[in-house]
């Protein structure tokens, strides 16, 4: 066999910024939380606020099925070529974590494929408190959880709640209805994260995903500055 | 060659993909023929002496420098279905980033200019086996180790089998493993001498079938 030595196949270093051809590659940003958390419902929303701005698509990471995949499909949040679904083996915080590999391959082949793109998000299947997503794979991660699955959350921290880059507390229209104290969400996040930024949002409000999108929009203009 | 290196590369941790695969476990649990260890002993020993021979003689034949793009060609000539076609194309794309990340070598840079779509598992395998500086008998034991580990682990998450009985399911297997390696390397020396076709064709066709049938299902835990 030949023992010539290539520089343009697929990069050796899956955290190299820049694509094989020299390109800056897309921003990657990963979504990951408890099931249920709203996860789906705030990537639909983010596509809807920047798909006119920005060039983007989405890898989701499925339990044992394509409904996320299906559900964005269903919602033409996104053109279908510019939405790919990754299974996971049972194992979700194994492919976002210890085993990116095959995330890895299809934020590569979407960005071979669609053309040059600003952002990939990359959903996490819903999991539990401390599935992160590795630095090898993702440049920022988000982490959503909602009112209804305990006020008690951001106070016992873990990974998730503590070290994203950006805490999602979702659903805040349905606190009073589950008896969840926002003011002490808030403020139990805060002294979990120091200076980290906490978002509360409500997809059926009137601001919806604007403060999300909003933080998107910084990031992508810190990782092309 | 390295002992340490082997088991970095035999490790069911190493990050190349296999763990969102059953290796056709899945698909054989929801027919009924798995259901426990004895049946998960006689499906791995059918895995080891059909398609793990055959997985391992290609490992064996590119671990001993075995033009990579022959062996992959007789691989997809031994592979009916196009879902496995797939799938080990797949993992062989994975394989070769993890290896390229973990022991940097030309052949393995060749490998991924050559196959930018991934070569077939095996022949990754084989090449990575390369790169590590391990010869043709710790491929093909890595091949074969894998080929009845994967499934036995999916068995333990598909039926909550006992894992110390899935563990013990793979000891048991050991000895007839240690013969499948000796075969799979004399098969690999028969192809670089004697040309790919020498390698042993050995099918099974109920994995074929199961796996064309498991890539159309709706709900499954695993990729394949």
């Amino acid at each position: 066999m030949s023992l010539g030595h290539h520089h343009d196949g697929p990069a050796a270093v899956p955290a190299d910024a820049h694509r094989p051809d020299g390109t800056r590659r897309a921003l990657r940003i990963g979504l990951g939380g408890p099931v249920g958390s709203g996860k789906t419902a705030t990537v639909a929303a983010l596509c809807r606020a920047l798909r006119e701005e920005l060039s983007l698509a989405v890898v989701t990471n499925d339990i044992y099925t394509r409904e996320d995949a299906a559900f964005l499909l269903r919602e033409a949040v996104l053109p279908p070529e510019r939405i790919t679904a990754v299974e996971t083996g049972a194992c979700p915080h194994t492919a976002i974590r210890d085993d990116i590999s095959a995330n890895l391959e299809a934020v590569e082949d979407l960005e071979d494929e669609v053309g040059p793109l600003d952002l990939i998000l990359v959903e996490s299947g819903g999991d539990n408190l401390t599935a992160t997503f590795s630095k090898g794979l993702v440049d920022a991660q988000i982490f959503v959880i909602d009112v209804a699955g305990g006020d008690d959350i951001p106070r016992k921290g873990g990974p998730g709640v503590t070290t994203a880059d950006l805490l999602v507390v979702n659903k805040t229209d349905l606190a009073p209805h589950v008896g969840s104290d926002l003011a002490r969400m808030e403020a139990d996040a805060k002294a979990n994260r120091g200076e980290l930024p906490v978002v509360l949002q409500s997809l059926r409000g009137e601001r919806g995903v604007r403060d999300v999108a909003d933080w998107v929009r910084e990031r992508l203009a810190a990782w092309t500055a | 060659m390295s002992r340490a290196a082997l088991l970095v590369l035999a490790d069911g941790r190493f990050p190349a993909g296999g763990h969102a695969h059953s290796g056709g476990a899945e698909a054989a649990v929801k027919a009924g023929r798995i259901t426990d260890a004895v049946s998960l002993e006689q499906f791995c020993r059918g895995r080891l002496h059909t398609s793990g021979a055959v997985a391992a003689s290609l490992a064996a034949a590119a671990a001993l420098g075995v033009d990579p793009r022959e062996l992959d060609r007789a691989a997809d000539a031994r592979t009916p279905s196009p879902a496995l076609r797939l799938v080990a194309r797949r993992l062989g794309r994975q394989l070769v980033r993890a290896a390229r990340a973990t022991w940097p070598h030309p052949e393995l840079d060749e490998l991924a200019h050559q196959f930018p779509k991934g070569a077939h598992q095996p022949v990754a395998l084989g090449t990575a086996a390369r790169a590590a500086g391990l010869g043709p008998q710790d491929a093909a034991y890595c091949s074969l180790y894998e080929g009845v580990s994967g499934p036995a682990t999916a068995v333990v998450r598909l039926l909550g089998l006992d894992p110390f009985d899935a563990t013990a399911v793979l000891a048991r297997l050991a000895p007839a493993l240690d013969r499948a390696a000796q075969d799979a390397v004399e098969a690999g020396q028969r192809a670089l001498s004697d040309g790919p076709e020498a390698l042993p064709a050995r099918s099974a066709p109920l994995l074929e079938i199961g796996a064309e049938a498991h890539a159309k299902w709706p709900v499954r835990l695993f990729a394949s």
